[in-house]
């Protein structure tokens, strides 16, 4: 149970990817061996993909992207801010 | 140094990336595509500064969510510091962990992309107060280390993942929240030992 508190204590850095080597494998080695953590964990991995997969992507209105070239392209002409 | 020339070539390809966090940030399409513009007008005339090699991605989503900030500040004079209502961990996981048992042969990951709409995720988001609402934009959709995080926004990395945490929870009630009132899940409360059931 201590094992498990610490391990969930973990999840965020866990799934994050920013824990060091040694707690990182510490965490492996619990969630081997305990198919709650394990579950849970699975759970969030999943949850955090399908949020990343969810908010990306919008449309863009038409005609954004040209206008935001054409903008690039006024600034970089003579005499545009961007030509000193 | 990086050439100003090449700058529209490497650039634009991160156009619509920052149009989406842009609408994640404003909530507004106009006010997003205002701040895309904002970032690269903003990345062409100091793209002197950028040094060739490095994370062009990570420098564009600095210049966006510092033009981001400005604006908003400029805007409410004072940055909204907005505190949230403690939800008890794992609050989604207690409530759908055991819906491998419902659609059996599915990957958890199908089940939950089918129960929440693309709207109802972001949001779930965008409803999150703006100090809360950044780093779980940052981390969870942009995939940007703490510390990175730490750096757009000038707070501590502890500060970046209590507020990782919080924001996290909150969300999740919320979705939690939109499947009860789409009447996908009709159980208020956890299955508890019923999981097998």
């Amino acid at each position: 149970m201590a094992d498990c508190e610490k391990a969930l204590r973990e999840l965020d850095t866990f799934l994050d990817g920013e824990l060091s080597d040694a707690t990182r494998t510490a965490i492996h080695d619990h969630l081997d061996g305990c198919p709650d953590c394990l579950s849970a964990f699975d759970f969030h991995a999943e949850l955090k993909s399908v949020i990343a997969q969810k908010c990306q992507n919008d449309e863009m209105p038409p005609g954004l992207l040209s206008r935001l070239e054409q903008c690039l392209h006024i600034e970089l002409a003579p005499g545009g801010d961007g030509s000193a | 140094m990086a050439d100003r020339r090449t700058f529209a070539e490497q650039a634009m390809p991160f156009a619509p990336q920052l149009y989406s966090a842009g609408l994640r940030m404003t909530r507004n399409p106009a006010d997003a595509e205002d701040l895309v513009q904002e970032t690269l007008l903003r990345g062409f005339r100091s793209f002197e500064s950028f040094t060739e090699g490095t994370n062009l991605r990570a420098w564009l989503f600095r210049i966006l969510t510092n033009a981001y900030i400005n604006r908003y500040r400029a805007k409410q004079r004072r940055p909204q510091e907005t505190d949230l209502a403690e939800v008890e961990d794992l609050y989604l996981y207690r409530r759908l962990g055991n819906l491998d048992a419902v659609f059996s042969n599915r990957s958890a990951e199908d089940q939950l992309l089918e129960m929440f709409t693309d709207d109802e995720v972001r949001q779930a988001l965008e409803d999150l107060p703006e100090n809360f609402r950044l780093p779980v934009l940052l981390a969870d959709v942009e995939g940007f280390p703490y510390k990175e995080i730490a750096e757009i926004l000038d707070i501590p990395i502890g500060t970046v993942m209590s507020r990782l945490h919080r924001g996290r929870k909150q969300m999740h009630r919320a979705l939690y929240e939109y499947a009860m009132q789409r009447g996908i899940l009709n159980d208020p409360e956890p299955a508890g030992d019923a999981s097998d059931g």
